[in-house]
């Protein structure tokens, strides 16, 4: 029976015993400990929603950058479809300013061809009639050597030609 | 096939390990009955207990008062097992180290007694291990007690032991170790802001944790930080204290949390948290109970009012019972070996075997009765707390 028998002593230096342990464990053990686990927890919790957030914002940066990256390809086929418009332009216009220069300078040059066929054909006629006068100089010339024939000569000219 | 062996396996070491220990326990009570039984033993002499010596002095058996029947079952030759093991958890004034061809070598510890005429103080190796009278008082079984004139107990005289028993300086070595490697854990923790801990303090973390979490939160609630430090401090106490009764030597060796005061003081303590943290809900359970007819409250309080005195009651016994057993049964293991011996040596030899490969299974269950208990004791410290300060009434604490 002494067993279960609780003895005072034990009981005194017990109290005594548990309640400094107590005092300073709590005040100095505890408290501690148990701030770190807190603010160890807290700053794994931050860890945890800072990197949280951070995979948020890469999507939204990434998404971000889609948008940008759609937007600059269709800046790029825009720009590319206005440059093909004006170079479909300049060609067209080039063409047609082309068409008329050849088509003027085929003018020119056919008025200038004109203008020297006449010019030559004006030179030939004179030439024509240049040789023709010396020609019936000479025939005429050799004809009029004697008298006689000047006259009927001069006589039929003048009978061809009619006073009108 | 395999898969089915294992879970077989599983569910079979359990069941046998609860076998055993319903078997060593029907041993030990076993042992109490050779209380009386004294069995002659040739060489070895294993009690320890009452030695003794002044100022850690050696003395042997040429010592004349070595005969004074006071310790009988000391005596050459003889062995007791119900008084070895009992003395061995019991309470003692000296610490005793070794035994060696029947040669003592132990602590004496300081007596101190309050009483009518004041507080003396002085060294339990006065008493020369019950042999002598000292100061009107002398040693009655370990136990100290008041002597009249002519030597008898006066077994009425009115006195308060508050001697550094065994118990006692084992307790304050314990705690000494305790509080040193809290406060350097909680050094290290300061040191260490914000990062995992390292070594020893993982450990430590890792058990704050585990009661915080496991004990604390679920059991408490919300209002758990107010009583976290003293659910640690209860946790820490007792789980070192049931490891320090574990190791057979100095410092160990005693039954510090085996002892039904160091029991009572926790449970009290954690009565008195429980009672002036009560609510308003906690004592209208207890004396409105609700949900019932009232004519049944003449019934349902006398048993809320015992129940609130049981849980405390509940708690000293079943940390007490469960570390003393453990104690006993190993204890038990030994003195086989010295009975059998006293039979026969070689006999003794063979069962030393078997004994000390039982004790060391044992000492495994012990450790895990020592988290075990420290944890148990813990928990409903916690569940009381939380059944005082709860809000809303729940069908499960009742």
């Amino acid at each position: 029976m002494e067993l279960v028998k609780p003895g005072i002593g034990l009981i005194f230096w017990m109290t005594i015993t548990f309640g400094i342990v107590f005092f300073i464990l709590s005040k100095f053990a505890w408290k501690p400990i148990l701030n770190a686990i807190r603010e160890r927890e807290d700053s794994i919790n931050s860890a945890l929603n800072s990197a949280e957030e951070a995979r948020v914002q890469m999507a939204a940066l990434k998404s971000d950058n889609e948008k940008l990256l759609n937007q600059a390809r269709a800046v790029r086929d825009q720009m590319l479809k206005e440059a093909n418009e004006i170079k479909e332009s300049i060609i067209a216009q080039a063409k047609k300013s082309a068409d008329e220069e050849g088509r003027k300078i085929i003018a020119k040059a056919s008025e200038s061809i004109e203008a020297a066929k006449l010019n030559a054909m004006n030179q030939l006629k004179t030439q024509v009639a240049v040789l023709s006068v010396d020609l019936a100089e000479k025939i005429l010339r050799k004809k009029m050597e004697d008298r006689t024939q000047q006259e009927a000569f001069v006589n039929e000219n003048l009978k061809s030609i009619s006073l009108n | 096939m395999k898969f089915n062996n294992k879970k077989i396996i599983r569910y079979l070491v359990p069941a046998f390990l609860v076998i055993l220990y319903v078997a060593f326990s029907g041993f030990n009570a076993l042992a109490q009955q050779h209380h009386t039984d004294t069995v002659t033993h040739q060489s070895i002499n294993a009690n320890e207990q009452e030695s003794g010596a002044i100022n850690v002095q050696v003395h042997g058996e040429a010592d004349p008062e070595e005969d004074v029947p006071v310790a009988p079952g000391h005596k050459e030759g003889k062995i007791d097992a119900g008084k070895l093991i009992m003395e061995h958890i019991g309470d003692a004034h000296d610490w005793h180290i070794w035994t060696y061809k029947n040669e003592h070598l132990s602590i004496p510890l300081p007596v101190i007694i309050k009483d009518h005429s004041g507080i003396k103080m002085f060294s339990s190796s006065r008493f020369h291990h019950g042999h002598a009278t000292y100061e009107g008082y002398k040693l009655e079984k370990n136990k100290l007690v008041a002597v009249n004139g002519d030597g008898s107990i006066n077994s009425n005289a009115d006195f308060y032991d508050l001697s550094i028993t065994k118990n006692v300086m084992s307790m304050f070595i314990s705690v000494l170790i305790l509080c040193w490697i809290m406060l350097t854990v909680a050094r290290q923790c300061a040191g260490n802001k914000g990062r995992a801990p390292r070594g020893f303090a993982n450990i430590v973390e890792q058990l704050v944790l585990f009661v915080r979490d496991e004990v604390a939160k679920p059991s408490i609630g919300p209002k758990y930080a107010k009583f976290l430090p003293y659910l640690l401090t209860i946790f820490f106490f007792i789980f070192i204290n049931n490891l320090f009764g574990l190791i057979p030597f100095f410092p160990g060796g005693a039954n510090v949390t085996g002892n039904i005061a160091i029991t009572m003081v926790l449970a009290v303590i954690t009565f008195i948290i429980t009672t002036v943290n009560g609510n308003k809900n906690y004592w209208g359970h207890i004396l409105l109970p609700p949900g019932v007819p009232k004519a049944l409250w003449i019934l349902l309080i006398p048993i809320e009012i015992i129940g609130m005195f049981n849980k405390p009651i509940v708690l000293m016994i079943r940390l007490f019972a469960n570390i003393t057993a453990g104690h006993i049964i190993i204890l038990g293991f030994f003195s086989l070996i010295f009975i059998f011996g006293s039979m026969s040596p070689y006999l003794g030899y063979g069962v030393s075997v078997v004994s000390v490969a039982f004790t060391v299974f044992m000492n495994f269950i012990e450790l895990l009765v020592a988290f075990l208990q420290a944890y148990v004791f813990t928990l409903l410290s916690a569940l009381y707390f939380g059944t005082a300060v709860e809000e809303h009434h729940t069908a499960e604490h009742h």
